[in-house]
């Protein structure tokens, strides 16, 4: 029954999953944070732009923004992101696709934790004399952040979700291979119960453990 | 304008805001004119290839407006298949029989916890296996399929956090009256909920609609995305042109969606006959209302107006 398995392309894929999550995770955290700081900062403009990107990027499909980045950037404009042979470039692409739609998701999720600080303490601080950097780094910003622990972690549990749609440019993860062994074995249902495992294996874990992290160092009021 | 992060500006402040304005604003000019001269040296913005699209109706007719159809009747079958499956669902979850509350629980947690990709991938399989639907219909039936197990699951979370968004007295007081359990659900508690799940119900539509895109893409589902390669192939390989206005469509349709949504819960909160709870579905955070973890109910008032 289970004779369709082999142990070293499921765990190929399932690494390639994780990996696609670990450097969206990342990237879509820092960008995410600098479209927050745009769409709080004092600044019309960049308020207006942050504001922009989030309400685009949000209302665009994945399979849209992933899609795009392999036929429009890579084979219309050429690139490549750095070269190096197709499933290379393609990886780092789905990788590009997911982290400029995450971000999206990561900036509202900080913005909602920036309006939970109450504003005495920002009075506080300005009273003491800081800048509205000093402000954002050192008194907001580390509350905000401390409170959006959950959301967050809701958002990370549906990138790695969302690493499926990597599968549609052809990077070798989890889902892709699932087609290929549907396609070549007679054993969908015990086929799918694997990968559906293995990815309740990805995604509980982080919701429990990341759970306990926000109630861990949620700020007390 | 004031906030936690900043007074109202003064003369200092007012021109430090100038300038970070005209800094900002030459980071931005750099931004767009690297985009437009990588365009532009491939010729991705000449005349030609975006005119099909002004001067014509043709790719209207011809690709956008059947794959918008397919769009809507997958996204709206799957919504109104999902939406009493998951009241279902939801109600299951607060029943006072434990067994009834862990299998609706085990089913809830289960589909939510796995792409909806994945449940794409299957049904379409199942279907071609188990069952003899003609293969022109198969990937619609296996999109909604799809889209139906996954979205049914996170409708039953709203539909869970809409009822627990009641005050208690409702359940009292019905009980008081000699109502039994099914009618106390029927004509006391539904009724009021769904006033605090309409806003997040239309947020999910979103997340339905974005979804069909993948139908397109791994199961040849003719729905709006997939409209853009015999575009490209048919107007002289003009992908940016065809992808730009198929994303200016999607953007436009769940722009639409997402305003409505926002549009009820300000009516919602304002109104005094509601309890002026309003569920949300989470921070959409993904082709979806969000994995783990509960769906939050907020108290009037407490949440970030954006």
């Amino acid at each position: 029954m289970f004779d369709f398995l082999e142990i070293d392309a499921l765990l190929g894929a399932f690494w390639v999953t994780v990996k696609l999550t670990v450097y969206s995770a990342m990237g879509s955290l820092v960008w995410g944070t600098l479209l927050a700081g745009m769409r709080v900062s004092p600044v019309p403009l960049m308020r207006t732009v942050g504001t922009a990107y989030v309400n685009v990027v949000r209302n665009i499909p994945l399979t849209v923004v992933i899609l795009f980045a392999s036929l429009g950037l890579y084979s219309t404009l050429g690139v490549a992101l750095g070269g190096g042979d197709f499933e290379a470039i393609n990886f780092r692409l789905a990788v590009l696709g997911l982290i400029a739609y995450t971000a999206a998701f990561v900036c509202e999720a900080l913005r909602s934790g920036i309006n939970t600080v109450p504003v005495g303490q920002a009075e506080a601080a300005r009273a003491l004399g800081l800048s509205f950097t000093q402000v954002l780094a050192l008194i907001v910003l580390p509350q905000a952040f401390r409170s959006v622990v959950n959301p967050l972690a809701n958002v990370l549990i549906a990138l790695t979700k969302n690493t499926t749609v990597a599968a549609v440019i052809g990077v070798a993860e989890a889902s892709l291979l699932m087609k290929e062994w549907i396609e070549t074995y007679a054993a969908l249902i015990p086929i799918v119960a694997v990968f559906a495992f293995g990815f309740i294996c990805l995604t509980l874990p982080t919701g429990l453990v990341l759970g306990w992290v926000s109630r861990k160092v949620a700020v007390k009021r | 304008m004031s906030s936690v992060l900043y007074d109202a500006p003064g003369s200092r402040a007012k021109w430090r805001n100038i300038a970070y304005t005209v800094l900002f604003t030459a980071v931005l000019a750099l931004a767009v004119w690297w985009v437009y001269d990588g365009l532009n040296s491939k010729g991705q913005l000449d005349w030609v290839k975006w005119e099909p699209f002004f001067t014509s109706s043709q790719p209207y007719t011809a690709y956008i407006w059947p794959g918008l159809q397919n769009t809507l009747i997958a996204a709206t079958l799957a919504l109104v298949i999902a939406l009493p499956l998951g009241a279902v669902f939801g109600i299951a979850r607060l029943s006072d029989h434990r067994p009834v509350r862990a299998v609706a629980g085990a089913v809830v947690e289960f589909f939510r916890a796995i792409p909806v990709l994945i449940l794409m991938l299957f049904a379409n399989a199942a279907y071609a296996d188990f069952t003899d639907i003609s293969s022109d219909v198969r990937p619609l039936y296996a999109v909604v399929t799809g889209l139906v197990l996954y979205n049914a699951s996170v409708l039953a979370e709203i539909v869970r956090a809409g009822i627990q968004s009641l005050p208690r007295g409702q359940t009292d007081a019905a009980k008081a009256i000699g109502m039994r359990k099914g009618q106390t659900m029927r004509h006391v508690l539904l009724p009021q909920s769904v006033t605090a799940m309409l806003p997040a119900i239309v947020s999910q539509m979103v997340v339905i609609v974005k979804d069909t895109a993948l139908g397109g893409a791994m199961l040849s589902f003719n729905e709006l995305l997939s409209s853009v390669r015999p575009m490209s192939a048919n107007y002289g390989a003009n992908t940016i042109a065809s992808f730009t206005v198929v994303a200016v469509i999607f953007v436009a349709l769940n722009f639409a969606l997402t305003s409505a949504a926002g549009w009820l819960e300000r009516k919602l909160r304002r109104g005094r006959k509601s309890t002026g709870a309003v569920v949300h579905a989470g921070p959409d955070g993904g082709l979806e209302a969000v994995g783990a973890g509960p769906v939050k109910t907020d108290a009037p008032g407490t949440t970030d107006d954006s």
